[in-house]
């Protein structure tokens, strides 16, 4: 026989986990209700593929293309910059570093993933945002472009560590296995462990684009704020995360306007539960 | 196209790697070094760091930010702590290999990847508007204890995951209950883990500003707050304020501003790691 006090421990702490469950859905919920009565009124399409944002001109326009656009932009862009090169020192790190050293690197790597993003938005604008305007000789340093730099040096410690680990979990009869047949060490790790490796590399990329999409001060503080569709990576963008940062402070409660924020939100928790999703797949694989 | 030895090209790929992981930390020095450059002078001053901030923040400290965010930390670890190792507890310990799992597991990696703006959206719907507990920091710190609820949930299984099933074995087989092995021989040995998970999510929080956009913060405050239903001040919302929205902002004291953050921030990451690896080394198994 159970003692009662064991049971409701035990129920309660069933309810514990259960919680993880109801924070998603009421979440989704809450997002989805004020999204609805927000398209109750305004086109769906229209507010996807909209390619003006004029929420407060007298006949409103709540288009999110522009802010779409400037999303995956800046995550692209830093994703170019952030992956080739996390995933070489993610290698360097794993196989290559003396014991010694591979500890310190780790560590190391570690702190700088706890650098918040509001102080790389804040060095950004007095580092990179001068020096893009003057070397691109441009009318604005705050660009797409550097803001995908200062999101690559966000997400490359992020990025590094999973692929570290995925490239460490490589099972060291593989490797043995390589070398019995005179491989180089350079030839096992690139045909043997990169291509075990892979769906954890996978993973930590898609991680790494997930947070890229929701990253919201650095990205309002360097790419300009400006809601029209770019021409090229060197013009400002604003992003969907930036959009809600910047004006919920403003809107009228229950206003349209405010509704329209939400329904912003709707779009980017649908993505990024896309984008987890995709990663725990490939986390599974392994 | 010349085919390089084996040997030759190794050689050159390990420099590749090489410069690739230097490049991948440059940046984080960098940014590490230019803040405590600039930043260190007025930081010292310590009068900084224990006055409040005056004639519309050019002059003064920063001491009720420093307040702020510590409160809203500290009440946030202490909503989320029994909670998230209340569900490692289940997982680890109860849970089946069922899909009903499978969903809570998918469910942890979802609410750990939804974008910390969502979550100011979220906490100003529900806690500020719905349960009419204001823009505060009361509501500030339940909605980071949302945020945090995946990483110390994972952290905490982390740990209760490694202490072997031998202890519990020994324990069960002596006729003691379930809930009590649980207690008196896997929660001791997995404590230092989950605490150091503990100090690791709270030193991410501490750095965040878009959840307390809506939910918590202030411009400016007059005075320190005096209860949890006060608007606060904190030190991320107030480095973004200084640095894009007041002008004629004395350069070193936003940079001081960066750097107690930076300070903050790190150093809670600092002792987590060291605690790590001491407790790694001193541990039973």
């Amino acid at each position: 026989m159970k003692k009662n006090k064991d049971v409701i421990i035990e129920t309660a702490i069933f309810m514990c986990g259960m919680l993880s469950i109801i924070f998603v859905i009421s979440i989704f919920i809450f997002l989805f209700k004020e999204a609805i009565s927000f398209f109750w009124d305004y086109n769906f399409i229209k507010f996807l593929i909209g390619k003006n944002w004029y929420p407060n001109s007298n006949k409103p326009l709540f288009g999110i293309l522009p802010t779409i656009i400037g999303s995956f932009l800046v995550t692209f862009g830093a994703c170019v910059v952030a992956v080739p090169i996390a995933v070489m020192s993610a290698l360097y790190i794993s196989e290559i570093a003396p014991k010694g050293v591979r500890n310190i690197l780790k560590s190391l790597v570690e702190l700088m993933a706890a650098i918040p993003s509001v102080v790389i938005g804040f060095i950004g604008i007095r580092t990179v945002v001068p020096f893009v305007k003057f070397f691109f000789n441009i009318p604005t340093g705050l660009t797409a472009f550097t803001g995908s730099i200062m999101l690559a040096c966000m997400i490359m410690p992020t990025i590094i560590t999973i692929s570290e680990d995925a490239i460490h979990s490589v099972p060291w009869e593989y490797k043995e296995g390589a070398f019995a047949l005179g491989a180089t060490k350079w030839q096992t790790v690139r045909r043997i462990v990169l291509k075990e490796a892979r769906p954890g590399i996978i993973a930590a990329v898609m991680l790494g684009i997930g947070r890229l999409v929701g990253e919201t001060m650095a990205v309002m503080m360097i790419t300009g704020n400006s809601a029209n569709i770019p021409d090229s990576i060197f013009d400002p963008v604003r992003t969907m995360t930036a959009t809600i940062a910047s004006e919920m402070g403003e809107v009228v409660r229950d206003s349209a306007h405010y509704k329209a924020l939400f329904a912003i939100g709707l779009v980017l928790f649908v993505i990024t539960f896309i984008v987890n999703f995709i990663a725990d797949l490939f986390l599974r694989k392994k | 196209m010349i085919k390089l030895s084996p040997k030759l090209s190794q050689k050159l790929s390990y420099l590749f790697l090489f410069l690739a992981t230097i490049l991948a930390i440059i940046p984080g020095v960098l940014i590490i070094s230019i803040i405590i450059a600039k930043g260190w002078s007025v930081f010292f001053t310590l009068k900084f760091l224990t006055s409040m901030p005056t004639s519309g923040m050019l002059k003064g400290g920063i001491l009720p930010a420093i307040i702020g965010t510590f409160l809203l930390v500290i009440i946030s670890i202490f909503f989320v702590l029994p909670i998230g190792v209340g569900a490692a507890i289940y997982l680890n310990e109860y849970s089946k290999n069922n899909l009903f799992t499978k969903i809570i597991k998918l469910a942890i990696i979802n609410l750990a990847g939804v974008p910390s703006i969502v979550y100011g959206l979220f906490g100003l719907g529900i806690f500020v508007i719905y349960l009419k507990l204001g823009v505060s920091i009361i509501a500030g710190a339940l909605t980071l204890s949302m945020m945090e609820l995946p990483v110390v949930i994972t952290t905490a299984y982390g740990a209760l995951n490694s202490v072997p099933l031998s202890f519990r074995e020994a324990s069960l087989s002596l006729g003691v209950s379930r809930w009590k092995t649980i207690v008196h021989i896997v929660l001791p040995n997995a404590i230092p883990g989950i605490l150091t998970g503990a100090v690791l999510s709270t030193a991410r929080i501490a750095g965040e500003t878009a959840p307390l956009l809506f939910t918590a913060v202030a411009f400016y405050t007059p005075h320190l707050p005096h209860s949890i239903r006060d608007q606060v001040m904190i030190l991320p919302y107030h480095l973004y304020i200084t640095a894009t929205q007041i002008p004629n902002m004395e350069e070193n004291r936003i940079f001081a501003t960066a750097l107690a953050l930076l300070i903050i921030v790190l150093s809670m990451n600092f002792i987590a790691i060291i605690a790590r690896i001491y407790f790694r080394k001193n541990r039973k198994w």
